[in-house]
């Protein structure tokens, strides 16, 4: 008789080696390191207890002190100002890249391919020095009234949220049926009416899922954010880090549990919108 | 015989070249009438596809002059010309429904909404999917997407339809069918249809004339029954059904009789107008020959012995292959006009083969 297998009533087939002991221990180790400390940190966001070492009980009183205070309530309007209107710059500059690479020939595309990629691939450190140097060097007035004073972390965002739109959107446009297009102009479409009614529309899932990926990246991002934020413009990963320097209570876990959760939201509503229409082609 | 019908697409030596050795159409000129079914038949590579897509306004010839309806198009972009494609993926749009496809060229042309919708419901009534306005396209079969594809380019009432390889992604049953629909529409809209293929039995069946292409040239442009009974190329002979070709030596020419000598057969003499010498290729169909087990006693047949290699069965009729004692590889076809289980010869068998003298080609190009 075979031998059975770890779980099911059917020995393990030669390539099932989900079902076989070595795979499945890296698994469940991967995911003991991944996320045994989130899960930690979201439950003693609800723990009664000014220390986070001992649980004394269930509460929410961190949550209210969490929506009470002011500073962090501030830093996180200004994170969602900064994540909308990036969000909005990067879409339609990545879409623009997106058709440009797509679209048309023309000499040091290579090049150009690959500088419009960098900010992928930069480490975030670098970016954030640069940013500072920069917008130091240009003189970039600090005293500008609330929200022209978030315009330099905004550009920041703008600056590495861009190439991830338009890297979805251009592996969206290469599954493109060149026919549709020239059926638009067959049927007496011009270049406007052929972007309006076939091309943006094809684009469509690609746009929503990397207008959701730059929101998330701006929203959570602390390296570039750090270097170019000033003592007035201060966000909210940057604010829980620097309530992280005095104690960690259970209030700042619960702003990262809050964080946690937006974040996870809008990756999976992206990841979903991705498939769907990946599905419908 | 003139043709005194209109001529709706003047092809006028039309050349196209890809950079600078690359010639995709040579020299090319047609003349389509207006209300005809035409195909532009050929192998993959011989220039039909691109000779259609400058009709549509998608490729700008490098040389030559292309008339629609009496007018020049040089310079009109695809959007202006009275002329719908059917493109061979369909490119039906995704996000509209089956009546937006179809209303879309009627919107592109400022057609009062009121009357869009009649015109829509009228085009989808004539190719057989009333009341599908609302579908999208990927609750529609292939078939039903290249009707919308259909529809959505009659519903314009052009001046001429092109079909590029309409047939190709069905499955062989609903080819046939959709091959005698398209048939039937065209005859009762009375519209031009302009159709590239590379399947014979399509172009054949379907339209009233046919273009054969090959390397950008049009080797012969005919009736469909020209084209398969008196083919006036090897190319033409070899690519439009099944051809026994040989290579005979002329020996003399003229009086409408050409002299040859065939190696393997011997000398013939047969039915020839026009010139021909030196190598030429001497044919005949499958079907025209037949398998005996004596010699034929007709002097107006041409009779080989040979030897029985291969019987392939294929229901309606038998393919039986042989090779003759002068070294020369024939098929014949042969109908199951009666049932039986009994093959008409094994391998190995000894066989007459034979056919008659007239039914001879003489392919001189």
């Amino acid at each position: 008789m075979a031998k059975k297998s770890l779980f099911g009533l059917e020995p393990a087939g030669p390539l099932d080696y989900l079902r076989k002991w070595p795979l499945l221990t890296i698994m469940a180790l991967t995911f003991i390191f991944l996320y045994v400390p989130l899960l930690t940190l979201m439950a003693f966001s609800f723990n009664d207890s000014r220390r986070n070492i001992v649980w004394n009980g269930f509460s929410l009183k961190y949550y209210a002190k969490l929506f009470q205070n002011d500073d962090l309530m501030i830093a996180f309007g200004n994170s969602l100002t900064i994540a909308f209107v990036s969000t909005i710059i990067s879409l339609i500059l990545g879409a623009m890249v997106a058709i440009l690479l797509w679209r048309f020939r023309f000499s040091f595309k290579p090049v150009y391919e690959g500088a419009m990629a960098l900010p992928i691939v930069i480490p975030e450190i670098c970016m954030g020095v640069a940013m500072l140097a920069f917008f130091a060097r240009i003189g970039w007035p600090n005293d500008l009234p609330w929200p022209l004073s978030l315009a330099n972390i905004t550009i920041a965002h703008i600056s590495f949220t861009f190439p991830f739109v338009a890297v979805i959107v251009r592996a969206r446009l290469a599954g493109f049926n060149m026919e549709e297009e020239e059926a638009a102009r067959d049927l007496g479409a011009g270049d406007w009416e052929v972007y309006r009614d076939v091309i943006i529309p094809h684009m469509k899932p690609g746009l929503v899922a990397g207008a959701l990926l730059a929101f998330t990246l701006s929203l959570d991002d602390f390296v570039i954010t750090f270097f170019t934020s000033g003592p007035e413009t201060v966000t909210f990963p940057v604010k829980v880090y620097s309530m992280v320097r005095f104690s960690v209570t259970p209030e700042v876990n619960a702003a990262s549990t809050v964080l946690i959760v937006i974040t996870v939201f809008l990756t999976a509503t992206a990841m979903w919108l991705q498939n769907k229409g990946a599905k419908k082609k | 015989m003139t043709d005194t019908r209109k001529t709706i697409i003047g092809i006028n030596g039309i050349t196209k070249r890809f950079g600078s050795d690359v010639i995709a159409v040579d020299n090319v000129s047609i003349d389509i009438k207006e209300g005809e079914f035409f195909a532009l038949l050929g192998p993959s590579g011989c220039g039909k596809t691109t000779l259609l897509r400058m009709i549509a306004g998608f490729e700008m010839p490098s040389e030559g002059q292309l008339l629609v309806d009496g007018q020049d198009m040089e310079g009109v972009s695809p959007n202006k010309r009275p002329v719908n494609m059917v493109f061979q993926s369909y490119a039906v749009f995704p996000h509209m429904s089956v009546a937006d496809n179809v209303a879309y060229g009627l919107k592109m042309e400022g057609v009062a909404s009121k009357e869009i919708a009649g015109r829509v419901e009228e085009a989808l009534g004539l190719v057989q999917l009333p009341g599908y306005g609302a579908r999208m396209p990927d609750q529609l079969s292939g078939g039903q997407r290249q009707r919308v594809a259909l529809a959505r380019a009659l519903v314009k009432r052009p001046k001429v339809v092109l079909l590029d390889e309409p047939l190709s992604a069905l499955d062989a049953k609903l080819r046939e069918a959709m091959q005698l629909e398209l048939r039937n529409l065209q005859a009762s809209v009375g519209i031009t249809f302009v159709m590239v293929t590379h399947d014979q039995d399509e172009a054949l069946s379907m339209a009233d004339r046919v273009a054969v292409m090959q390397s950008g040239c049009v080797r012969q442009l005919a009736a469909p029954r020209d084209l398969y009974e008196y083919p006036t190329s090897r190319f033409v002979a070899d690519f439009i059904g099944k051809m026994n070709l040989f290579q005979a030596q002329v020996k003399s020419c003229g009086g409408g009789e050409v002299s040859v000598s065939v190696e393997g057969i011997g000398d013939l003499r047969l039915p020839h107008e026009g010139e021909a010498s030196g190598e030429i290729g001497i044919a005949v169909r499958p079907e025209k020959t037949t398998v005996s087990p004596d010699k034929p006693t007709d002097t107006e047949c041409v009779a080989l012995e040979g030897t029985v290699l291969q019987v392939a069965y294929h229901g309606d009729e038998n393919h039986v292959h042989l090779k003759t004692d002068g070294g020369l590889t024939l098929s014949v076809t042969l109908p199951n006009h009666e049932r039986t289980l009994v093959a008409p010869a094994k391998p190995g068998d000894r066989r007459w083969i034979s056919w008659r003298q007239k039914d001879t080609l003489v392919l001189a190009d």
